[in-house]
């Protein structure tokens, strides 16, 4: 009977660890709607800031921002956004191959890569790799505020401005839906940003905007305040991302462990009707002996 | 029929209005503006305050921005603000509550970035409050 006991326990404690995985599907499930409402809320802002940008860039500003220069790349920057716990699948496994990817093609062209990094698997992940980590932040929770992404952004512009850096990239999971999750690498830095067909018609002639009360400090905070709201969405995208891919992740474990506890049944069944048919033999041989 | 133009007000969180209007007021840096169709382009930051839109039947909606950036395009006025509230949305007790609290942090205050905080805060409280005062005598 010693082997019937061994699978009881085992059947015991797989059923427990169903428990979690079930449990922990659901909380991604609920965590993952409200991240896509947050995402969603957030994108109006994104695609009206993205519009203004591209009336600046075809303007014919007297003061001309730094990031709106094509500079010649030198060094490159890459703002990275990563989960902060695991258990999420291949998510960010698939957006580290396809930064790796990127950073060699970087280094074969002989540029340098700077990484800043939302989210401790990505800090871990290439601090073991010695990547140049130059900023990061970590245990952002599942409702990150622009505030909490500002420093980390900010060390990157700044670097940027001084000519640090040439490039600057944004790489984070792209949200198509609750199965797919697209690993994209963007660029932030320079500004580009390409305008429809109407538009450029309209914007086509020579123009400048009137400011108040001095382009500088408008066009500066303009600027910043786009970055940040395109890593701002980046990073919201990437929380409900991690969601899907979780809530999809432990529901196939869970699955997993469904089929094992019945093929685990099945073995146990078998050695106990074994043992008893065993017994049995034995008590009817001890009985036709006697 | 008056000439109209599309204005969009959004804040981070979410979009708060989007339509035409004959006239658009807003709470710039430098002062107050009046925003009409066919405006010269214009950029600028804006202050805590109340934008009001003037629609094409005549009525008046009002908002509160917490600040940010407007752009200004002949047929396009767009606000860029931190946070924007429908006027009669805000709520007048938690804004007078903000601003005790947003006046005894300033007089805590001991360096220059809580005092600057406070009275960003303060700001925004005083702003709040006078938006609502000009509705409730719009109402009258």
């Amino acid at each position: 009977m010693a082997g019937a006991k061994e699978i009881r326990t085992k059947i015991k404690s797989i059923a427990n660890t169903r428990k979690i995985t079930k449990a922990m599907e659901m909380v991604a499930a609920s965590k993952m709607r409200k991240a896509q409402e947050r995402m969603q809320s957030s994108r109006p802002y994104a695609d009206r800031i993205r519009r203004v940008v591209t009336h600046l860039a075809y303007a014919h500003t007297e003061y001309v921002h730094p990031y709106l220069v094509q500079r010649e790349a030198r060094r490159v920057g890459l703002i990275l956004v990563s989960t902060d716990r695991g258990l999420c699948g291949g998510l960010n496994v698939n957006l580290f191959k396809a930064v790796l990817g990127r950073m060699q093609e970087w280094q074969q062209a002989g540029l340098e890569v700077d990484l800043a990094v939302f989210g401790s698997k990505g800090s871990q992940f290439f601090r073991r790799l010695s990547g140049n980590l130059v900023a990061q932040a970590t245990h952002l929770g599942d409702a990150p505020g622009v505030h909490e992404l500002i420093g980390t952004v900010k060390t990157m512009l700044d670097a940027y401005q001084e000519g640090r850096l040439d490039r600057l990239y944004l790489g984070y999971n792209r949200f198509v839906n609750t199965m797919t999750q697209r690993p994209s690498i963007e660029r932030l830095l320079p500004v580009a940003t390409e305008a429809s067909e109407e538009e450029r018609k309209i914007l086509a002639h020579h123009w400048d905007y009137l400011y108040e009360p001095d382009s500088r400090p408008v066009i500066d905070a303009l600027l910043t305040r786009y970055i940040e709201s395109l890593v701002y969405q980046g990073v919201v995208e990437n929380v409900a991302c991690e969601m899907a891919a979780r809530m999809v992740a432990m529901k196939s474990a869970s699955d997993n462990a469904a089929s094992l506890i019945d093929e685990l049944q099945l073995a146990y069944n078998k050695a106990r009707q074994a043992a008893i048919t065993q017994e049995i033999s034995e008590i009817v041989g001890g009985a036709a002996a006697v | 029929m008056a000439m109209t133009i599309h204005i969009d007000i959004v804040s981070a969180e979410a979009e708060v209005f989007s339509g035409t209007a004959t006239m658009v007021f807003a709470p710039a840096e430098m002062g107050e503006l009046g925003i009409l169709p066919r405006h010269t382009p214009l950029l600028t930051r804006l202050v805590p305050g109340e934008v009001r839109v003037q629609r094409d039947d005549g009525r008046e909606e009002s908002f509160y921005v917490s600040g940010g950036i407007l752009e200004v395009q002949p047929h396009v006025v767009t606000v860029l603000s931190d946070t924007a509230q429908r006027a009669e949305d805000l709520d007048e007790a938690v804004a007078m509550a903000a601003r005790e609290r947003a006046e005894k942090a300033l007089s805590d205050a001991h360096s220059a970035m809580d005092q600057a905080q406070a009275q960003a805060q303060l700001a925004q409280a005083v702003a709040q409050l006078r938006v609502l005062e000009r509705l409730r005598k719009r109402r009258r």
